[in-house]
């Protein structure tokens, strides 16, 4: 974790948060499901693709942590190996709205007149569109699939970024010691590299811990309607999906894989607020 | 002692673990004006709070006893308070531009004391409100009661505040820095209308930090330090032979009072380095700043003097080439700085430099002050990075900050320090004219002191010329040989620096001198 | 220009970028994988190169780019978005016809969602009983962490199968309307009751706050008198996103609770490519959040009057 991108004066208070048990189980939740996703052998030895026919639908036991679905399959395994295509696309489509929205926003505020117009013209459209209508039509433009669904919700999240660190830029631009750095005969280049970009990006790093469990949320939610990956490839989302057919009786099927993204968020976005409140 | 209607007794306040206030003794009688004087963070605001049960969040009584007229206060119910508030004690507060509702008309929010008390009906309310208005010197109250704050100027607002603070009939107002945020002239009025009161007979707890309203409008001084009370007597006793160290510093250093030339005054030379002629500034329709004229020769010292609005520190920023005139010039040795723009302009910025009022928000909080320093030595690419870094050492000791600062960042360094490093910055291309904007306006008077002390030093030793931009007739009798006074955009009077401030012919000139708080005091100290 | 008539003006630029960004997005940027889909669909399995050339022109996909743009903005504005290629039908037919289920879900949400939110964020600032503000403070953050189609399928489970309350499925009555509506409210509540909260903090902390209670106010006075009504300011700004999230979050429930309405319609529209209904949808959903912001903007001058008077300071 970057926790040094704040500077000296916030490490006391990062310390203080991190000391809270909200913190330190976040922080255990996030650890676990990284490894999950690095290294799903360190969790399961089942095989999450081919079940057992014999033990299927059975409830949690010792044998089956979460139980298994309609063909056997242990469905801890296959949450578990579920993790890396899920925070794949959850990194890649924070990624994309941060570099991309980030860029966009630098752009409009240093540069001002109708570059700034322009952008923030679009940004008015991108986020005039719900963000989940936007990536499903961005999904049936490029087509189905795990990455697909990142690029699309990454896309659909970028206008906040940009607006941010749009307004950012100007907020550190007119500032007193930007405008004394400019007066003191020091270059345009210099003034963006060395005084407004390391003080405005701090928000929006900011923000794309927030959108980290935004971005789950979506992308797990494009799964559950079925426009990630293709079956029988375990996915969070798609997992709960693949219960709803048995919710009289399983009611495992939807109930862990829906926990565990909820554990994930709730995590990302306390660690995120930790993060907030230390950069102050 | 059944005559003293608030009587704190060894009152302590703590913030959490913090110990804010501790062993305050203080009293006040009805009719009678007691002030408290202290700089930042010396535990007087804290005091008035804890007088109304008003203190900030975290902040709570940990001992002594407040009574006011007999009663004890301090274990006041939340409800208790409430009855207390309002009636028997009011609270005019420090700064009136964000101590108003502001979606409710200011009419409504005088008329609500009256009805939380039930001293009117909904009926009769807004009526005494508008009378309340008139009281506290508002022409026009009916038309005013009607307006929202946002509406009303910053003096108009602290009247709807006093409005406020006598809908109750208070016995005791406590008044925390009530004119600090206003300009000089306005200052004076309100504290004038504030006088009127007590002669009335409502006793007023006086908290600032201006020695010089203190003396003039107070009968007994109380002054405060870092939680304690360390002197305390009757104005005149305590103006005329302060026994303890600190109320001599803080005499020595009230700007109002005792300054006098730092150096003897410079007549014009021969060399002009600054000529401005007839410039201008518009801002859509308002005229900032409207046909300004003077010239400055080098090693003079020429102070532009005026309230908020007057157009001076947009005159400097056309000065320095940040803003551009909307018509007339400038020229420095030579150059017409208001044709310069781009490359040209940037290389003409090595000989003259900015320093700021605020010295929180001039630095770059995430460089060092061995970075802040060496910038504009960086900006034009001379020496190399341990040859700068020895330059921001040596610029360092000639501003009397010790080299271990070096590497620490901004917000490790108290405003002073801070500001002695802006000052070093805009001294590292050994520029020819420094312009200052009210560099000293942001912090505590002792140290004001010292910073003008090391500007005059600094002007000696390095042959400067200065542009002084200031609010503070103080200050300006302290350094500057030549003075122009600004009123609205217009350059209503300028000339040598004694004339000016001894036989002013402007009458906005003289009504400027006349408010200077500090005049009785300056009396008893001779 | 009369500020209406500007806002009117704005609202109308961003429906037409609406419009063509989904454009770009739909018709121009896919590879030919959609638009032989596009063709393919229309005809049948076994259409020939010919007829899918017949129909790419028909389509307008072989007239340059501008061309094709103009005609289809030409056909918007008449409110015609193309015909469905799943099922024939007009797409904007499709669109309107299956909104009123939805509309009558996204409207108690709504309520529900602001009551929600404002009930927490009120009460949780207000209360002195420092373990029951935690508490209430804490079910934002909660709110907004839960996956809507999880939420929906725990709700159908408790309400449905164990207590049998409400019907699981299907869209009949009133208590049909219940359980999306709660699914729905929950994150969009959330939602308000953070920024509600927060901008009620905020104003607690300013100064004029502080005169109130010098007044001898109660806090009940200085609360629901002074600070709600400066803090619901900015919480206002909201509504139009949260009605936008509504609109949107049908898609899950609806898929959720097999109810018929826009969402579904979506659905099925990204899963068979089907273009137009696609961008019937998109400029739909953009047309609601221009048309509310609108209300809200010309609302938000009788509530602040720092907005309806200008500022006109007069001196001492």
């Amino acid at each position: 974790m970057t926790r040094r991108v704040h500077g000296r004066c916030a490490v006391p208070d990062v310390r203080t948060s991190v000391r809270s048990p909200g913190v330190l189980l976040s922080v255990a939740v996030l650890l676990f499901v990284l490894l999950a996703a690095l290294v799903p052998e360190l969790f399961t030895s089942q095989d999450p693709i081919s079940g057992v026919p014999a033990e299927r639908l059975s409830g949690p036991s010792a044998a089956h942590l979460f139980g298994t679905d309609q063909t056997g399959r242990d469905l801890f395994a296959r949450v578990v190996h579920g993790a890396a295509l899920s925070l794949q696309a959850t990194v890649l489509a924070v990624l994309v709205s941060l570099v991309a929205g980030a860029a966009l926003g630098v752009l409009a505020g240093f540069l001002g007149g109708w570059v700034d117009s322009l952008v923030m013209r679009v940004v008015d459209v991108l986020q005039a569109i719900p963000a989940i209508l936007l990536s499903l039509a961005l999904v049936t433009a490029l087509g189905f699939g795990t990455t697909n669904v990142a690029i699309a919700v990454g896309v659909s999240n970028l206008a906040a970024f940009a607006r941010l660190m749009r307004a950012e830029v100007l907020r550190v631009k007119t500032g007193v010691f930007v405008e004394a750095a400019r007066a003191a005969g020091v270059r345009w280049t210099g003034v963006l590299g060395r005084h407004v970009l390391p003080n405005a990006t701090g928000p929006v790093l900011a923000l794309a811990t927030v959108t980290f469990g935004t971005a789950v949320l979506e992308v797990s939610a494009l799964s559950f309607l079925g426009f990630g990956a293709t079956p029988p490839a375990p996915e969070w989302g798609a997992l709960v999906a693949g219960g709803r057919s048995f919710l009289a009786t399983a009611w495992w099927l939807t109930t862990f894989p829906g926990v565990t993204v909820a554990a994930v968020v709730l995590a990302a976005n306390r660690l995120a607020q930790a993060f907030e409140r230390g950069g102050r | 002692m059944s005559c003293e209607l608030l009587e704190i007794h060894d009152l302590a306040v703590s913030y959490g673990e913090v110990e804010a206030v501790r062993g305050v003794n203080l009293s006040v009688r009805t009719g009678q004006v007691v002030a408290v004087v202290g700089e930042s963070g010396s535990g007087k605001s804290t005091t008035a709070h804890a007088a109304i049960g008003l203190l900030p969040r975290g902040g709570h009584v940990v001992g002594g006893r407040i009574t006011f007229a007999g009663r004890d206060l301090a274990g006041l119910s939340e409800k208790g308070w409430r009855s207390v508030r309002g009636t028997d004690i009011a609270l005019i507060p420090q700064d009136p531009t964000v101590s108003l509702d502001p979606v409710r008309r200011v009419g409504e929010q005088v008329a609500e004391v009256l009805l939380i008390h039930r001293l009117a009906t909904r009926r009769t309310a807004p009526g005494q409100a508008v009378e309340l208005l008139a009281r506290a010197g508002i022409a026009d109250p009916a038309a005013r009661a009607r307006q929202y704050p946002h509406e009303l100027s910053g003096g108009l607002r602290q009247r709807v505040l006093i409005a406020i603070a006598l809908a109750g009939s208070p016995r005791l107002i406590i008044a925390d820095e009530p004119t600090s945020a206003l300009d000089v002239t306005v200052q004076r009025e309100i504290l004038d209308h504030l006088g009127g009161l007590a002669a009335e007979g409502t006793a007023i707890l006086l908290i600032t930090h201006d020695l010089g309203v203190a003396a003039d409008r107070a009968s007994r001084i109380v002054v405060m330090s870092e939680g304690l009370v360390v002197e305390e007597g009757p104005t005149r006793e305590l103006l005329a032979s302060p026994k303890v160290p600190y109320t001599q510093r803080l005499l020595a250093a009230a700007p109002s009072l005792t300054r006098t030339p730092s150096r003897p005054r410079r007549e014009p030379g021969p060399d002009v380095l600054l000529e401005v002629s007839g410039l201008v500034k518009a801002f859509g329709d308002r005229t900032a700043v409207d046909d300004v004229s003077f010239t400055l020769t080098r090693g003079r010292t020429l102070a532009l003097v005026g309230e908020s609005g007057s157009g001076k520190t947009t005159t400097a920023r056309m000065v320095v080439g940040l803003e551009t005139p909307t018509a007339g010039t400038v020229t420095f040795d030579g150059h017409e700085v208001s044709r310069l723009a781009g490359e040209r302009l940037r290389l003409l910025r090595r000989r003259f430099q900015l320093v700021y009022q605020n010295p929180y928000a001039s630095l770059n909080p995430r460089f060092t002050i061995a970075d802040v320093v060496a910038e504009p030595l960086r900006a034009f690419g001379i020496g190399t990075r341990v040859e700068r870094r020895a330059r921001a050492a040596e610029l360092l000791d000639q501003v009397a900050l010790p080299a271990t600062v070096l590497d620490r960042k901004p917000a490790e360094l108290s405003g002073g320090q801070r500001q002695r490093a802006a000052i070093a910055r805009a001294l590292a291309l050994n520029p020819d004219l420094v312009v200052c904007d009210e560099p000293v306006s942001a912090l505590d008077v002792s140290v004001q002191a010292q910073i003008l002390e090391l500007l005059v030093r600094l002007q000696d030793e390095l042959g400067l010329t200065y542009l002084f931009i200031t609010h503070d007739l103080a200050v300006v009798r302290e350094i500057a040989d030549q003075v122009g006074v600004m009123h609205e955009g217009r350059l209503v009077e300028s000339g040598p620096a004694d004339e000016i401030l001894t036989n002013p012919v402007e009458p906005y000139t003289q009504r400027l001198l006349a408010a200077i708080p500090g005049g009785d005091a300056r009396e008893a100290v001779r | 220009m009369p500020p209406v008539v500007r806002r009117l003006g704005h609202a109308v630029v961003v429906l037409w970028a609406a419009f063509t960004l989904s454009f770009v997005i739909l018709y121009l940027l896919p590879g030919d994988a959609v638009l032989t889909k596009l063709g393919a669909a229309e005809a049948g399995v076994t259409s020939s190169p010919a007829e899918i050339a017949a129909l790419r022109a028909e389509y307008g996909l072989d007239d340059p780019v501008l061309l094709h743009y103009g005609k289809r903005l030409l056909a918007a504005l008449h409110g015609d978005f193309g015909t469905s290629v799943n099922t024939g039908d007009g797409a904007t037919h499709m669109v309107l016809t299956a909104l009123p289920p939805t509309l009558a879900v996204t409207g108690l949400a709504l309520v529900l969602a602001v009551l929600f939110g404002g009930t927490v964020a009120v009460l949780g600032t207000y209360t002195r009983v420092r373990v029951l503000s935690r508490l209430l403070l804490a079910l934002p953050p909660l709110g907004t962490s839960l996956p809507t189609f999880w939420v929906g399928l725990v709700l159908i489970q408790v309400f449905s199968f164990q207590l049998g309350l409400v019907p699981a499925i299907g869209a009949t009555g009133f208590s049909s309307l219940v359980l999306p509506a709660i699914t729905l409210a929950l994150p969009n509540g959330a939602i308000v009751g953070q920024v509600l909260a927060k901008s009620l903090r905020t104003q607690l902390e300013q100064p004029y706050i502080e005169i109130v209670a010098a007044k001898g106010a109660s806090r009940a006075r200085v609360h629901f008198g002074h600070a709600l009504r400066n803090a619901a300011l900015p919480a206002l700004t909201l509504v139009g996103v949260v009605t936008g999230n509504l609109l949107a979050g049908s898609v899950i429930t609806e898929t959720v609770f097999s109810r018929d309405g826009v969402g579904r319609v979506t659905t099925s529209a990204v899963t068979a490519q089907d273009v137009p209904v696609v961008q019937a949808v998109i400029v739909l959903a953009a047309l609601f959040f221009v048309a509310v912001n609108l209300l809200v903007d010309l609302l938000y001058p009788l509530l602040d009057p720092r907005l309806a008077r200008p500022r006109e300071v007069s001196r001492v």
